[in-house]
């Protein structure tokens, strides 16, 4: 249905002007805010860039879970680091999307009331330390993995977010990994611990690339417009490949029994984690979609005292300036 | 910046939430070794002063400056892109701006 809203919104606009838009972008020329663009690339934008930093912001959710319970003054201090970055994330995102004309409350609202989506990992619960080590390694190493390729995208003020966001996040998957490498090489109750998080966060990390591509609607007219630049199954191979030999490295074991590495063509073979829990999740019934749309609801009302008395503040010092001028 | 209505053109004005933000800034960092300061984003705060705090916090958490501007995203003045064919095109044909233009004997020596 989306699909189709944005095709007869886009018939309406003018042809030629649509031809010169396609030519810059196959051009590689970056999409500045205020140039003229279709009004389905501003929406799909909207909702990508918005949903993007929304997850930034909602995954820091499971982590900070664990700040107060880090098993060191170190690990405290990395995670906390880890988590203040994200926010950071979410920041330059929401100011990438508000350059298209939504602003920055509108956006807030729409991910409180549930209009807006962020992404469905964030809906798992970090039952254990172990799972801190799971998040960084598999679940910021999966975005990496979407990010990357995206720091190319035709919208200038996305890239050069991304840009930004990239050169942060290898930190991210590397404390992550340090986690991982400690408890799998601890005592044996340590190491079952890092291996049920593997289990537990593999599935859900292939299913951060988003359904097969042959499956989604929007993919094709956002490749042509460089705002997704490789399919959703190119970069899941890509994530599996990366992966499996770190998970050998740590001695622990890929949930998959079909695994299997191609010799031939230097892929793996592996299992699609089961969709029916991917669309069950993102319609609002993961372990912990209420939990997280909660706090972040609990979040923005429990500020609303700090953010109305620092612009009263603001008001009366700028008044008082205007009466002494 | 521009008109929200021209990105969600399907919320009705009613159903659409009160605007209680923060005014927009934009954030120029000047780094270590950097010349001149340099755009790096934006951010909502209340004043300038709590702008200045903010960017520190979002924009320089791993040392990346040693200076810090912040302006009223609405103070600033911007060509527009539908310009660049004539705003530019003026200095194309001077090409004589450029030492490369004039063929200097090697026996001159460094010029
Ligand atoms: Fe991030
Ligand atoms: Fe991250």
């Amino acid at each position: 249905m989306y699909a189709q809203m944005i095709k007869s919104e886009a018939s309406r606009e003018d042809p030629e002007k649509l031809a010169a838009f396609q030519a810059r972008i196959d051009a590689g020329d970056k999409i500045e805010p205020k140039d003229w663009m279709p009004l389905g690339y501003r929406k799909t934008l909207i909702r990508q860039i918005g949903q993007h930093a929304h997850s930034e912001i909602v995954g820091q959710l499971p982590e900070g879970n664990w700040i107060t319970r880090a098993p060191t003054l170190e690990r405290k201090a990395i995670l906390l680091a880890k988590v203040q970055d994200e926010a950071g994330h979410g920041l330059y995102l929401y100011c990438a999307a508000e350059t298209l004309g939504v602003t920055r409350d509108e956006l807030t609202e729409m991910l409180l009331d549930g209009r807006m989506k962020y992404s469905s990992i964030f809906n798992y619960p970090t039952l254990t330390w172990a799972d801190m080590g799971a998040v960084g390694w598999l679940v910021d190493g999966a975005a990496i993995m979407n990010q990357v390729p995206l720091q190319r995208t035709s919208f200038g003020p996305y890239s050069r977010a991304m840009i930004r966001i990239c050169k942060e996040e290898s930190f991210h998957q590397r404390q992550g990994y340090d986690i991982m490498m400690k408890m799998a090489a601890g005592t044996p109750a340590q190491k079952k611990m890092a291996q049920d998080a593997l289990n537990r966060f593999w599935y859900p990390s292939l299913m951060m690339f988003g359904p097969s591509d042959k499956e989604s609607v929007h993919s094709e007219q956002s490749m042509a417009w460089k705002i997704k630049m490789n399919t959703n199954d190119e970069l899941r191979q890509k994530f599996v490949d990366q992966t499996v030999p770190q998970a050998h490295y740590l001695g622990l074991t890929v949930p998959d029994e079909h695994l299997k590495l191609d010799e031939e063509t230097g892929h793996y073979a592996f299992s699609q984690p089961d969709w029916s829990e991917f669309f069950d999740v993102l319609k609002g019934n993961g372990p912990c979609n209420r939990e997280r749309l909660a706090a972040r609801n609990k979040a923005w009302d429990d500020g609303k005292w700090v953010r109305d008395g620092l612009l009263a503040h603001a008001d009366k010092k700028a008044a008082r300036k205007v009466a002494a001028e | 910046m521009s008109s929200p209505n021209s990105a969600y053109p399907d919320i009705p004005e009613a159903t659409k939430p009160k605007r209680h933000e923060w005014p927009l800034w934009e954030v120029f960092i000047r780094g270590q070794h950097g010349m001149s300061h340099r755009h790096v984003g934006s951010l909502h705060a209340p004043d300038a002063e709590m702008a200045v705090k903010n960017a520190r916090d979002v924009y320089t958490r791993r040392n990346e400056g040693v200076s810090i501007w912040v302006v009223e995203a609405r103070h600033i003045a911007a060509s527009s892109p539908s310009d660049k064919g004539p705003l530019y095109e003026p200095s194309e044909s001077k090409v004589y701006r450029h030492p490369t233009f004039f063929d200097i004997p090697d026996e001159v020596g460094a010029m």
